[in-house]
């Protein structure tokens, strides 16, 4: 593989993921190639089992790749070594996940304090960030709360402010709608849009159609293939 | 925020919890109780030995003290020899026998021991005197209830019983001078104390310069293994015990105490281990789906292996003090039942408390707490994490 482009914040090439399961050898991804330049928005859809959770994992450096290469911010991160991996994600990666995964235990501001702690942010300028982070989200008077006293919505919200917290390079998200209604699900897209507008490069997994239209970007995933990626309209304008 | 997450997983399942800490709590005092056992009796022994400050001790050749009915012979020349060595701060000789002490109710049988009042290590004065003259006796409270006489009341004690005669010899009229409790007789033994001349004289012609045993307290500084040859080599004719050496022949006798206790303790720990191990790995399972995103968000396998140890050393540490005090309470029931064991001492301890048992126990636990989350920590650190997301999304 030639030096990754510096101005594409991913870039995947030929990237293959099989793993067993029971007897079957199943062909997750089969050969994706793909970059995504950085301040991009791009929502990957596709049927269900066609790959596209996969290829967030693998982008998000929690699962690797059966062969192929992919770079994030110019830095190959198909064959990191756990530590490694762990440290690329808490730096350069955010995850938001459809089922938000709160930490019950904690606070809206302790979870989104958590992985700035493991970054080794001080306790005052932790919860400084983290109460920014949540003012940013739209739950400034809500950090006091634990998951189970706020909404879906606001959970997903303070999933956000977390996946935020150490100014990661890419936001992934898997199906960040799939658990809200409509109406807190419109709130959310334009959450992610605002995001984007400020710089944030995100990668969406989604079937909302209204969350994959907000995207500039879309890919259409088949069978583990990349079917079709295009640009919005407005985008090409 | 470790800690917190590490609080927080133990209060959300809190009768779990509290049910393990009660678990572990009684293994804790049940370990508590094997570490005291294993050295209890063994210490116990050493302190009564060491108690009157005797560290050597003279039987007839063969025998332990009280041993058997064995007599030293020439027991007042043997006395002298020792009382004139430079080393020697002070002998006691010892006669050995019984009183029989008729009663209204019948004779009553008592443990005599003819001593020497001035130099005497056999018992401790609780109220009176103790013998001056030739016809005063001290006594314990098991043997003044059985005769039911006190303090300045005269009996009639004989020292043997002829079976030929049917009757009792040695007959003399001793007047009870003082109420005494015996450091080495049993608990409710009957026992009394009267000079070892006027014993030596009950008993007979036989008896007349014959000891059962004999006390040497040495000054200090000397050399007590070092004195023990040398009288063993100056006195063929008797053994000579350390107190050292007394304490290992106990040790002898105790080995299977020790090997009870030792697997019994073992199996508490182990007990203790596998149940906070079991409620460790429940807790684990039952979280995989948050600790699968926290490794995904880039909390470090450490930190998640950190965080399920300190649970599992949490529930070690609030049991063990819960432990540790019902470890004493019953070792204190415990004691007062075996303190009743026929032919011990009344002072022998079984479960002595010794700091060094208390901290030998709150290690192992410790080191058990630490070890037991182990195994569940390192399964919730290895998960693979888009395996288990993908699984618990499904699930």
């Amino acid at each position: 593989m030639s030096a990754p482009r510096v101005d594409a914040i991913v870039e995947v090439r030929d990237l293959v993921r099989q793993y067993r399961m029971g007897e079957e050898l199943v062909q997750a991804l089969r050969g994706v190639s793909f970059t995504v330049q950085r301040s991009e928005y791009v929502a990957i859809v596709g049927p269900s089992g066609c790959g596209k959770s996969t290829l967030l994992n693998v982008l998000g450096v929690i699962d690797r790749p059966t062969s192929g290469t992919v770079a994030i911010g110019g830095e190959r991160v198909d064959q990191l070594s756990d530590a490694r991996a762990t440290e690329f994600r808490l730096r350069r990666i955010g995850f938001v996940f459809q089922r938000f995964y709160l930490m019950q235990a904690l606070t809206a501001r302790e979870n989104v304090e958590l992985p700035l702690a493991e970054a080794g942010l001080g306790g005052a300028a932790r919860r400084e960030r983290a109460r920014a982070l949540l003012e940013y989200v739209g739950l400034g008077r809500r950090e006091s709360h634990r998951p189970s006293q706020l909404s879906g919505g606001e959970q997903q919200r303070v999933a956000i402010a977390r996946a935020l917290a150490n100014e990661p390079a890419l936001l992934l998200a898997d199906e960040p709608t799939g658990e809200l209604d409509a109406r807190t699900g419109a709130e959310m897209i334009a959450l992610f849009r605002r995001l984007n507008a400020d710089g944030t490069t995100i990668v969406v997994v989604t079937h909302d159609e209204e969350l994959a239209r907000a995207a500039k970007r879309v890919v259409h995933m088949r069978d583990g293939s990349i079917v079709d990626d295009r640009r919005a309209e407005a985008d090409r304008r | 925020m470790l800690l917190t997450l590490a609080f927080a997983s133990l209060v959300r399942h809190r009768a779990r919890t509290i049910l393990a800490v009660l678990g572990v709590a009684v293994s804790a005092g049940m370990l508590l109780d094997m570490v005291m056992l294993s050295t209890g009796m063994r210490e116990s022994f050493r302190s009564l030995l060491l108690a009157q400050g005797f560290q050597l001790r003279l039987a007839p050749k063969g025998t332990l003290p009280f041993d058997t009915e064995a007599t030293i012979r020439d027991a007042d020349s043997l006395v002298a020899l020792l009382r004139a060595r430079p080393e020697v701060e002070r002998v006691s000789p010892v006669l050995g026998g019984q009183l029989h002490i008729p009663t209204s109710a019948g004779t009553v049988t008592a443990a005599a021991l003819g001593v020497e009042s001035s130099v005497q290590g056999d018992y401790e004065l609780v109220e009176g005197r103790a013998p001056a003259a030739a016809n005063e006796l001290v006594a314990n409270d098991a043997t003044l209830r059985a005769i039911g006489k006190g303090i300045g009341d005269t009996v009639s004690a004989a020292a043997g019983y002829d079976p030929q005669l049917r009757g009792l010899s040695g007959v003399r009229t001793l007047r009870i001078v003082g109420r005494v409790r015996f450091v080495y007789m049993a608990a409710e033994q009957r026992g009394a104390s009267l000079p070892l001349a006027t014993l030596r004289a009950m008993q007979g012609g036989e008896a007349s310069d014959r000891i059962s045993l004999a006390m040497v307290r040495l000054r200090p500084r000397t050399d007590a293994e070092a004195m023990r040859t040398e009288v063993g080599r100056l006195l063929p004719r008797v053994t000579v015990i350390s107190t050292a050496e007394a304490i290992r022949q106990v040790d002898e006798r105790l080995s299977y105490f020790r090997q009870l206790a030792v697997i019994l303790g073992a199996v508490s720990l182990i007990v203790g281990f596998l149940l906070v191990t079991t409620l460790m790995t429940v807790s684990v399972n039952e979280r995989i789906g948050e600790i699968a995103v926290m490794r995904a968000i880039g909390v470090r396998r450490g930190r998640i292996v950190a965080q399920i140890v300190i649970e599992g050393a949490a529930i070690m540490a609030v049991a063990t003090p819960v432990g540790l005090g019902l470890g004493l309470v019953t070792a204190r029931y415990l004691n007062s039942i075996l303190a009743r064991f026929p032919g011990l001492p009344e002072r022998i301890d079984f479960f002595l408390f010794q700091p060094v048992a208390a901290w030998t126990a709150l290690g192992l636990l410790i080191a058990s707490g630490i070890l037991s989350g182990v195994y569940p920590s390192w399964r919730g650190a290895s998960l693979a994490i888009a395996t288990t997301l993908r699984q618990e999304a499904v699930g």
